[in-house]
């Protein structure tokens, strides 16, 4: 078993506490320097999903389904139907002859399945009265069918109708879905992973079969990825990390992270603490970018690489409290805290050595589980391991932030249990669009 | 000592009188001192005078006791103060230069009526300290001598110059007022004139009768004494009748008369009406036929015997002024002298800011919304206000009145320079008609009255048409000009932006030539009648007032701060403070400093005048505005555009390598229909809950009632700012701003971080007031509320007193707000939203006198926020205030509106060669520091926000900022 053994709290902290407080009001780096609160939501907003290039679908406890424009920050489609808080939305993108057209399925508590039109508004398709609620969905575009998982796993074409239906009998029902080769499927249930298989018959019927239950985890799965064609990874709650084999489902890389007790010396109010609570080491959210899976353990970032099966960059104490949502592609994680920070991977700090060496000294790494095949492990030297280094911070909701989704220069957008999005954006760029604008208008308008 | 040249005034002009070298600077008019100036006083030398403000007199030289005052408007013993109204009356009646002959002209046998015009003299009188603008006008009475009663109107005033520089305005209103006066005088004449002629033909009739008796009675051919007697004054009433009936067609000719005097202001549709009546009569009586017809079986004339000899006697009681003319008329004559005197209150400086910046403004609509209230829909206004011709209301002869030049000079109003400054514009010409004695130099001679050029800009043309008082005003400036030996700058005759139709492109030295033959010509004048006196003294009086206005802080005696409406008195204070709350929508005449609630009908009569003649005027402005809009679209504009900047004290432009001269892509044509995106459109969103203006008059002191509870209110909901005190935009009055004002100037002297503050404003980052004590935290919003860059219609930026913890979107739509600091659980929410929000936010805390805000290095408002200021009363620091505002408004149109300062002139060029030319801009032509340049580019970019205001369904604009670190401010 790979430990990661962090440390005694309190020198972590004396690191830890100086670097975060290192962001200061000066942000040099953060290019966020306009912002637009998008009011629409009446409850908390949970998912955010890109449409195009332009717009994205935001949805939440309050049933509704809002479709934004990035750029100006209107509001384009306001979509009724959902009673109840919407469980999960994804985009079903069909393209045929030459156009593009994407759709959304959004699934609500109130056990309904709708498909909607975001270019006008309109519920095309919709399933009510399921035996169950819906919790995640999953789109395998090869197949032109789409997946719904809860307390059963449904297989739905493209035109709503259902096609096959497996019933579970965990207790939480599926929670997450990924897509594996082979037309097959991995829905993590509890603590299992149950991969499905779905063969098209001749007739065009599907079938959900059975193929195999992976139980290594030791409790619940909190998230499911797939990594690349080749290895899928999830995250439990008290902080596994499994790699998996997408195509023989077998344990690439087990670890798991766990916290040293607290050396004699410390103070006694922190064991008393007796080592961190699950939640402090749950695995929230994974991202990766196919080398790089960004895990966000509680109120810490750590990105693992795939390659060498070792953690490159780590910060313990990334927010105040547990992170809910991470971006790889630009280092960037929000939290519970109610702020967005961005990262950025530094060579440790030389003079901080005497403490860190310390510190990493302390590192130790094995294996309890036998793996089937041992991966060559390199001992992480030192200087390889490197810290994520805060570049800057969004402030501004006052609740969680849920999610946020990123449209590279033209902003980022942020949602939150305030009921609110914002809307981060580049005011140079916002001001130059700006004055192309007023040029543009002065021209039409033929003057002032 | 009448008429005299009175020597004092030029030996003080020339102490005075250095020449102002740099053509650049601010004459004395328009810049606040901000220093007491060690050796003089500016306004010294009007401040001796006896009386409290200036008034109009009208005096009559009565022929039974000579000149005598009749009455003063303002109607108020306590504005004359000691000042001898008597000894004045006898002065401004002996300069009556009518040409008024009364009598029987050789040659004719009858009584002639003298048509005489109106004159027009200045006159000082240097031991009373007087100057008074004198309008002599002659109205007819059948029982005067003569048949005419000489009356005169004076405004009188301190300030000399106030007089001379507003010459052609006051021309234009006395002559209104006259010309009201006189109308109404000739109908009641007419009228008398046919009471006069019933009785006589009823005498006639009566004699004729008894004349008839007694020579049935007596034998024929004998006649006796009696009999003779009876004849004797048949023939006189029958004469009498005849002189009469000629006066009558006289005075029915008078309507269709040419008039010699150019300053005439008939209303047609009187006179239309007069004529019709006379028309009437003269049918009526105009007849003699009758008069050889006996009277038997004819009809009995009604009327009353009137003795023959009527008694010419002193005990005779002579006609009131309003008995002489028609009561309507004179009421509207004393209702157009009392709006005149409104609209002349106040100093010269002040009516000059208030002019030039409401010219200004009315061009800049793009950036109105910034730190101006709205012109929007009440746009009456002094100036271009289109004035009735007729005070009796005739709406339908509206005329545009064309305001008076604005002359950015210590030079008095060279109506010379002007006339070519507007050749376009047939309105405004202006041409001498001067005596060609007096002038032997002048190759425009137009000496005769009845010259029949005259008649084709009767309008507004500048002339003295009576003979004697050639040497008028226009020459007394002139030689008073040349006494003081300044130069006259070209320079300084202000922009073509500023008087109201100028041409962009006139150059100066155009200017400077015409202006200086000019000059030189009047040299040789001398201003024979107008005696203008310069006090010199500092008046005790004045000093003695400036305390009474009730400013706490006035321990320095210096007499500077007269932006003020007036030197006004504690009683006009007092009136002001009297005014009602939920007063009328008359704003702009309570902001001329008045609070004639007597009026009220005027106000509203006023109003009304004013929407039609803004309607009717519309189209001629604005063609003049683009024509000096419109040199943004010239090739190189920048330069051009610069020009105008002058007034705020930028420096002559020069080309810095980073500007190019020559306009990238497209030259936008930025002339065009000017009001579109106008702001005044702007649409108030249902959600804000606005409140109509004036609603909210100042509730400073009950506020703390109406939402000092308001703990629970919902953040979001806009109800919260029912209970503001601050109404901008169109609903801030002139008590408000003074307010506001002394608030602003209040803190400048007291926090030596004001600067800072202000620059937090300024540069769109949202200053939160903290503090326990909600008066003070309101007084302190209220006042920095000046400096909050578009405010919005209503205040809506401004939150003076919130109580709850705020959010992001608050910080959003409040620019400044003022919060409470409480000592609860929801007290340590609102810091931790405080702290959590700290990087958008500054905060000044009411209670520990502390600032914290991103530092700002700058120098720009150094010049506003000094607390050295010697400035002393709030409507001077804010029309300061203002003015230095205004002048970052149109910088950051320039900025907001340059393409080049925003967009790659080739296309290869990448943003970062953009933003080096637009912080070369900055740096180089504004002079601009890092700190200073954002607060521009803020105020550019609302201005760039507002010109492309979404449609109403848009969403919420955008909120910009920065990551900088902020320092701590303590007093």
């Amino acid at each position: 078993m790979f430990r990661w053994i962090l440390g005694g709290r309190d020198a972590q902290r004396g690191v830890e506490m100086n670097s975060v407080l290192r962001i200061g009001e000066e942000q040099p780096r953060n290019w966020f320097t306009e912002l637009q609160v998008l009011k629409g939501h009446f409850d908390i907003v949970r998912f955010l999903v890109q449409i195009d290039d332009l717009r994205y679908a935001s949805a939440g406890d309050d049933g509704l389904l809002l479709v934004w424009n990035i750029e100006t920050g209107e509001k384009l489609q306001e979509m009724r139907g959902h009673s109840q808080q919407i469980t999960a939305m994804v985009p079903l993108t069909r393209v045929s002859r030459d156009t593009t057209h994407t759709w959304l399925v959004s699934a609500s508590s109130d056990r309904s399945l709708s498909l909607w039109d975001p270019d006008t508004g309109n519920r095309v398709q919709t399933i009510s009265d399921l035996q169950s609620s819906v919790k995640c969905l999953l789109v395998l575009e090869r197949l032109d069918v789409w997946v719904s998982g809860g307390a059963e796993l449904c297989g739905w074409n493209i035109d709503f109708q259902l096609q096959c239906q497996r019933q579970n009998h965990s207790d939480t029902g599926i929670t997450a879905l990924v897509e594996l080769p082979k037309n097959c499927i991995a829905a993590a249930m509890d603590k299992e992973i149950v991969i499905y298989r779905l063969t098209a018959s001749t007739d065009l019927s599907l079938t959900l079969a059975e193929v195999r239950c992976l139980s290594d985890h030791q409790d619940n799965i909190r998230t499911l990825i797939p990594v690349n064609d080749g290895m899928f990874a999830s995250g439990s709650h008290v902080g596994e990390l499994i790699l998996w084999d997408s195509v023989d489902w077998n344990i690439l890389a087990y670890e798991h992270i766990l916290w040293e007790e607290s050396q004699a010396d410390a103070p006694s109010e922190i064991r008393l603490g007796a080592g961190p609570k699950p939640c402090e080491m749950s695995i929230q959210h994974l991202t990766t970018d196919g080398t790089l899976i960004l895990a966000a353990v509680g109120s810490g970032l750590y990105v693992y690489s795939v390659v060498t099966k070792t953690v490159v960059a780590y910060r313990r104490v990334a927010h105040d409290s547990n992170i809910l949502h991470t971006m790889l592609l630009e280092l960037m994680s929000c939290s519970e805290d109610g702020s967005v920070r961005m990262w950025e991977m530094q060579d440790l700090p030389l003079p901080a050595e005497a403490a860190s060496a310390g510190f990493f000294g302390m590192w130790s790494f094995g294996r309890s589980r036998k793996p089937a095949e041992p991966p060559c492990r390199k001992t992480p030297e030192a200087p390889s391991i490197r810290i994520l280094e805060p570049t800057g911070d969004l402030i501004g909701h006052s609740g969680a932030i849920q999610m946020f989704l990123s449209f590279g220069e033209r902003g980022l957008v942020t949602c939150s249990t305030d009921h609110q999005m914002i809307l981060w954006k580049n005011g140079e760029r916002q001001s130059h669009l700006r004055s192309l604008a007023l040029f543009n208008k002065l021209e039409a308008s033929d003057g002032l | 000592m009448i008429g005299s040249p009175d020597v004092v005034a030029f030996t003080k002009e020339d102490e005075n009188g250095e020449a102002n070298a740099d053509p650049w600077a601010l004459p004395d008019e328009f810049s606040v001192p901000l220093y007491s100036p060690a050796n003089s006083n500016p306004w010294a030398k009007t401040s001796y005078a006896k009386f409290t403000k200036d008034f109009i007199l009208i005096s009559e030289f009565s022929e039974q006791v000579g000149p005598q005052p009749l009455l003063t408007i303002p109607d108020d013993p306590a504005v004359c103060g000691t000042f001898d109204l008597n000894y004045f009356s006898l002065r401004i009646m002996s300069v009556d230069y009518q040409a008024s002959f009364v009598g029987h002209p050789p040659g004719s046998g009858y009584p002639r009526l003298s048509f005489v015009e109106d004159s027009r003299v200045v006159l000082g009188d240097s031991k009373e300290g007087a100057f008074a603008y004198v309008h002599h006008l002659t109205l007819y009475d059948l029982e005067a001598r003569g048949f005419v009663r000489p009356f005169c109107m004076a405004y009188v005033s301190a300030d000399e110059r106030k007089i001379m520089m507003q010459f052609e305005e006051l021309t234009h209103r006395f002559s209104q007022a006259s010309e009201c006066l006189k109308t109404g005088n000739r109908r009641a004449f007419a009228k008398e004139l046919q009471r006069k002629l019933q009785d006589l033909e009823y005498t006639r009739f009566v004699l004729r009768k008894e004349e008839g008796l007694q020579r049935e009675a007596a034998p024929p051919g004998i006649y006796s004494p009696h009999a003779v007697e009876k004849a004797n004054e048949l023939a006189n009433v029958e004469k009498s009748i005849y002189e009469h009936r000629d006066l009558l067609r006289q005075i029915s000719s008078y309507p269709s008369r040419p008039r010699r005097d150019p300053h005439a202001a008939p209303c047609h549709k009187c006179l239309t009406e007069c004529l019709s009546e006379y028309e009437e009569l003269l049918d009526k009586y105009g007849t003699l036929d009758d008069a050889l017809k006996p009277a038997a079986g004819g009809r009995v004339p009604a009327g009353k015997l009137i003795k023959a000899r009527s008694a010419k006697c002193f005990d005779k009681r002579l006609k009131t002024l309003s008995e002489l003319c028609d009561e309507t008329f004179y009421g509207a004559t004393v209702g157009v002298l009392k709006e005149t005197e409104r609209f002349f209150s106040g100093d010269l400086c002040y009516q000059y800011s208030r002019r030039l910046d409401r010219a200004l403004r009315r061009k800049q609509h793009v950036t109105n919304f910034l730190f101006e209230e709205d012109l929007g829909e009440n746009s009456k206004d002094e100036g271009e206000t289109a004035m009735p011709v007729c005070a009796l209301n005739h709406a339908a002869d509206l005329r545009l009145m064309r305001p008076p030049p604005i002359v950015l000079c210590s030079q008095p109003l060279e109506l010379e320079a002007l006339r070519i400054l507007d050749p376009s514009d047939p309105a405004s010409e202006i041409s001498y008609s001067q005596e060609s004695d007096l002038r032997p130099g002048r190759s425009r001679l137009e000496s005769s009255p009845s010259d029949q050029t005259l008649e084709s800009s009767e309008d507004t043309k500048c002339s003295f048409s009576s003979d004697r008082s050639a040497e008028g005003p226009m020459n007394g400036e002139h030689s008073l000009a040349s006494a003081r030996s300044e130069p006259a700058d070209p320079d300084l005759i202000f922009d073509p932006d500023l008087t109201p139709d100028g041409e962009p492109n006139m150059d100066p030295e155009r200017r400077s030539t015409s202006e200086c033959t000019t000059a030189g010509e009047d040299e040789a004048e001398n201003g024979g009648d107008e005696t203008p006196v310069s006090p010199q003294e500092d008046s005790a009086s004045r000093e003695f007032r400036e305390k009474g206005e009730g400013q706490g802080d006035s321990a320095s005696l210096e007499v500077r701060e007269e932006g003020e409406g007036h030197g006004d008195s504690a009683s006009l204070e007092v009136r002001e403070e009297g005014e009602g709350q939920g007063d009328s929508a008359s704003l702009e005449v309570r902001e001329e400093g008045e609070g004639q609630g007597d009026s009220a009908s005027l106000e509203v009569r006023e109003e009304g005048e004013g929407q039609g003649g803004g309607a009717e005027m519309e189209p001629e402005s604005s063609l003049v505005q683009l024509d000096t809009a419109c040199c943004m679209a010239q090739d190189d504009f920048l330069y051009e555009a610069a020009v105008p900047d002058g007034l705020h004290g930028s420096p002559p432009p020069t080309p810095p390598s980073a500007v190019i001269n020559q306009e990238p892509q497209a030259s936008l044509p930025l002339q065009g229909d000017y009001t579109v995106g106008s702001p005044r459109l702007e649409a108030p969103t249902a959600e804000l809950g606005l409140l109509p203006p004036g609603t909210t008059e100042d509730s400073t002191s009950r506020g703390g009632v109406s939402d000092g509870s308001d703990c629970t209110m919902s953040v979001s909901a806009g109800s919260d700012r029912a209970g503001s005190p601050l109404c901008y935009g169109g609903g801030m009055t002139l008590r408000q701003r003074k307010k506001a004002g002394q608030g602003a100037l209040k803190f400048v002297r007291q926090y030596p971080f004001a600067v800072q503050a202000l620059w937090c404003l300024l540069s769109g980052r949202t200053l939160v007031v903290l503090g326990s004590e909600e008066g003070s935290v309101r007084r302190l919003v209220s006042a920095l509320a000046l400096f909050v860059p578009g405010p919005g219609r209503c205040g809506e930026r401004v939150q003076a007193w919130l109580s709850c913890p705020f959010t992001l979107a608050d910080l959003h739509r409040w620019k400044l707000i003022g919060l409470q600091r409480v000592a609860s659980p929801l007290g340590s929410c609102m810091l931790h939203s405080l702290s959590r929000y700290s990087r958008y936010i500054s905060v000044l805390d009411a209670d520990q006198k502390t600032l914290r805000c991103p530092p700002y290095r700058g120098t720009l408002l150094a010049n506003v926020a000094d607390h050295r200021t010697s400035v002393r009363r709030g409507s001077t620091f804010s029309l300061h205030v203002r003015s230095t505002l205004g002048g970052l408004a149109s910088k950051a149109f320039l900025l907001a509106f340059t393409h080049h300062l925003h967009l790659p002139v080739c296309p290869g060029e990448g943003p970062e060669a953009v933003e080096a030319r637009r912080q070369g801009f900055l740096q180089d032509q504004l002079g601009l520091g890092p700190e200073d340049g954002q607060i521009l580019l803020y105020l550019s970019r609302l201005v760039a926000q507002q010109y492309l205001r979404p449609s109403p369904g848009a969403a919420t604009p955008s909120f910009t900022f920065n990551y900088t670190t902020s320092l701590l401010y303590k007093i």
